[in-house]
C-alpha cells in the first residue's frame, strides 16, 4: 500500500511541477486565472500523463507478449511507420491541426498491420500463428524501410520543413490542447482495458506458449489481442506527441523491481510511474532553454540511457537476473 | 460422472506433422481410468509426445477420437480443460524473476474469475500442493535458487494447484540424479494411492515405469508395440525389438527390470 501512496504521491508532484514552472513565470496567486496555465499548461501536464503512461503500459505488454524484456513499443516499427506518416504530411504541407497526428496515426497503423501480417507464421490462413519472435525482426525490418523511405523525403525537403520533421521525430507535447486530451482520453480506456484484462494469462506466457496453454490460456488470441491492443496505444501516443523513446523501456523494468512482474499490478504502476516520468521529462523539456524547447524524446533519452545501463549493469550482475 | 468413464481416452488416432512425410502417430490407442498410473516408453521420435498432444486436444488426429472425461478433446475449452487436467511439459521458460509460491499460484489461473482476484480457497490450494509435494519450505525460494529436483517438484505442484483428476507428466526426471529420481516417482505414485489422481507419464526409465505404473504403452515408430501390466510389455524379446538393443530382464519386486547388455562380440 504504500508504494502505490508512494507513487500517487510522485504523480501528484510531477503534475503541479509542470504547471507551476515554465518559461513564462505566473506568480502563485494567479495560477486558477492564468491562460497561460489554463489553456496550454495544464492539457499539456495531463496529456504527459497520458501518452508516458500508454507507452508505459504498451511496453510492459509487448514485453510480455515477445518474451523480451528489452522490448520497446517502438522497436515493433510503429515509430517508422507513424515517422513517415508525419514526414509527409510536412512535405505535402496538409493543413488543420489534425493534419499531422492523423497522418502519423496512419502511419503507425499501416506499420502496425503490415508487421502483424508478416508475423504470421505460415501465412495468413487458418491455424497460422502469430511468432514473436517474427514479429520483432518484421518490426525491426518496417522500421528500417520506413525510415530509409523518411529519409529521403527529408532530404529533399525545404529548410523548414525538415526542422519541423526533425524536431517532430523527436517528440514533443507542445501540441497539447484540450481537444488533444480529450481524443486521447476518450481513446486509451479501450486499449487499457483489453490488456487489462490479458494481465493473468499474460502472466502465464512468461513460462512458454505451451505451459500457458496447459495452465489454461487461450494463447493464440491472447497474443493477436495485446499486440493490437499495445500497437493502437503506442500509435495514439505517437500521433499527438512524435516518438519518445525510453518510457516503454525503462518504466516497466523500474515498475518491476517494485512491484513484481504479475501484470495486474504492473500495468497500474507503469502507467502512473510513466506518466509521471513524462511528467518531469516534459517540465526539463520546457524549462531547460527557456524560451526555447527542447524535444521531449532527448531528456527522456539523456535519462533513460544511463537508467538503462545501470538496469543493464545489475542483470549482468545476477541481481535481476531472469 | 461415473468412476467408469475413462478421463482421457484416445481411440486409434493417427496424425501426421503438416508436411512430414510419414504419419508420426499411427493407429495409436490409449485409455486412463481414475486412479491409474500409466507410463508411456518408446525410443527417441516414437511419437510419445505427439500422443499426448493428440490427447490433450493441442492437435486435431487426422483418425481417430480423443476425449478427455467422455468429452471430445476439441470441444474443451483450454481453461476448462486445465480444471481437469494438469500438464508438467517438458521444458519452460522464466522470464522474469519468480518466487516458488508466486509460480505455484498460477496453476489457480483456470479456477478464477476473468476480474476477480485470488480467494482464501485458492490460496490453501496452493498451500496444499505446496505440501504435497514436500516444496513448502521452498515456498520464498527464487525459482532459480532451486536445484534440479526441487524445482522439478514445485512444477509438479503448480499442475497439483489446478486441482486436476489427471496429471500429465512429460520426461519429468530427464537430467536428475537417482535419489531425485525416484523421489518423484514415490511423489507421483503416492498422489496416485492416497489421491486417486490418475497419471500419464511419458519417460525414458523403462525400470522406474515398470517399478511405479501400473500399466504400461510401448511405442514404437508412432504404433503401439504392445500394452498392458508391466509383466507382460516388458518382455525381452519386445523391449530388444522396439529399442534395438540386447536387454536381458530379471524380475525384482515382482516386477521386470531390464539389463542392457555389452556391444555383442561380432561373431566369427
Amino acid at each position: 500500500m504504500r508504494r502505490w501512496l508512494g507513487l500517487v504521491a510522485l504523480v501528484v508532484v510531477a503534475l503541479a511541477t509542470a504547471v507551476l514552472l515554465g518559461p513564462a513565470h505566473v506568480p502563485l496567486g494567479e495560477l486558477a486565472s492564468s491562460d497561460i496555465v489554463r489553456t496550454l499548461r495544464v492539457p499539456r501536464a495531463i496529456l504527459a500523463l497520458l501518452v508516458g503512461g500508454s507507452l508505459a503500459v504498451a511496453g510492459a505488454s509487448l514485453q510480455a507478449l515477445v518474451r523480451n524484456p528489452l522490448a520497446d513499443p517502438f522497436l515493433l516499427g510503429l515509430s517508422g511507420g507513424a515517422g513517415l506518416g508525419a514526414v509527409l504530411a510536412i512535405a505535402l504541407r496538409l493543413s488543420g491541426p489534425w493534419a499531422l497526428p492523423l497522418a502519423a496515426f496512419a502511419g503507425a497503423l499501416g506499420a502496425m498491420a503490415l508487421v502483424y501480417r508478416l508475423g504470421l507464421a505460415g501465412g495468413g490462413g487458418r491455424g497460422a500463428q502469430l511468432d514473436p519472435r517474427v514479429l520483432l525482426l518484421a518490426g525491426v525490418a518496417v522500421g528500417a524501410f520506413a525510415g530509409a523511405i523518411t529519409t529521403a523525403i527529408v532530404s529533399l525537403a525545404e529548410a523548414t520543413d525538415l526542422r519541423n520533421a526533425f524536431l517532430w521525430l523527436w517528440g514533443g507535447l507542445s501540441g497539447a490542447s484540450w481537444q488533444t486530451v480529450l481524443v486521447v482520453a476518450v481513446y486509451i480506456p479501450v486499449p487499457l482495458v483489453v490488456l487489462y484484462a490479458a494481465a493473468r494469462p499474460l502472466d502465464l506466457l512468461a513460462l512458454g506458449e505451451e505451459p500457458a496453454t496447459h495452465l489454461g490460456a487461450d494463447v493464440e488470441p491472447l497474443k493477436r489481442r495485446v499486440y493490437v491492443a499495445a500497437s493502437l496505444l503506442t500509435a495514439v501516443a505517437v500521433a499527438v506527441s512524435g516518438v519518445i523513446g525510453f518510457v516503454g523501456l525503462i518504466v516497466p523494468h523500474i515498475a518491476r523491481l517494485v512491484w513484481g512482474h504479475r501484470h495486474r499490478a504492473l500495468f497500474p504502476a507503469a502507467f502512473l510511474g510513466g506518466g509521471a516520468l513524462l511528467l518531469f521529462a516534459d517540465t526539463a523539456a520546457r524549462v531547460a532553454v527557456a524560451p526555447r524547447e527542447l524535444p521531449v524524446g532527448i531528456v527522456t533519452a539523456l535519462v533513460g540511457v544511463p537508467l538503462f545501463a545501470l538496469l543493464l549493469r545489475r542483470w549482468a550482475g545476477g541481481v535481476a537476473r531472469p | 460422472m461415473s468412476d467408469s468413464t475413462a478421463l482421457l481416452s484416445a481411440q486409434r488416432v493417427t496424425y501426421r506433422y503438416p508436411g512430414g512425410s510419414s504419419d508420426a502417430l499411427r493407429d495409436v490407442s490409449l485409455e486412463i481410468r481414475p486412479g491409474a498410473f500409466q507410463a508411456v516408453l518408446g525410443p527417441n521420435g516414437s511419437g510419445k509426445t505427439t500422443l499426448l498432444r493428440v490427447a490433450l486436444g493441442l492437435v486435431t488426429p487426422s483418425e481417430g477420437t480423443a476425449d478427455i472425461a467422455g468429452r471430445p478433446a476439441p470441444a474443451w475449452s483450454r481453461r476448462e480443460l486445465a480444471q481437469v487436467v494438469g500438464v508438467v511439459a517438458q521444458r519452460e521458460d522464466n522470464l522474469f524473476p519468480q518466487r516458488v509460491r508466486e509460480t505455484v499460484s498460477l496453476g489457480r489461473y483456470p479456477h478464477l474469475s476473468l476480474w476477480g482476484a485470488e480467494q482464501p480457497a485458492d490460496r490453501a490450494a496452493v498451500t496444499r500442493a505446496l505440501e504435497r509435494c514436500d516444496a513448502l519450505s521452498l515456498e520464498d525460494r527464487w525459482i532459480w535458487t532451486l536445484s534440479g529436483g526441487e524445482y522439478q517438484r514445485v512444477r509438479l505442484a503448480r499442475a497439483l494447484a489446478q486441482e486436476p483428476r489427471l496429471l500429465v507428466l512429460d520426461e519429468p526426471t530427464a537430467s536428475l540424479d537417482v535419489r531425485h529420481e525416484m523421489q518423484l516417482f514415490e511423489l507421483v505414485r503416492a498422489l496416485v494411492d492416497r489421491h486417486g489422481l490418475a497419471v500419464l507419464m511419458i519417460t525414458h526409465h523403462v525400470n522406474l515405469a515398470a517399478r511405479f505404473a501400473d500399466r504400461v504403452l510401448l511405442l514404437a515408430d508412432g504404433r503401439t508395440a504392445a500394452e498392458g501390466a508391466p509383466g507382460s510389455v516388458l518382455t525381452r524379446e519386445m523391449v530388444e525389438r522396439v529399442f534395438a538393443w540386447p536387454v536381458a530382464i530379471e524380475p525384482f519386486d515382482g516386477r521386470p527390470q531390464m539389463i542392457p547388455l555389452r556391444q555383442p562380440k561380432e561373431s566369427a
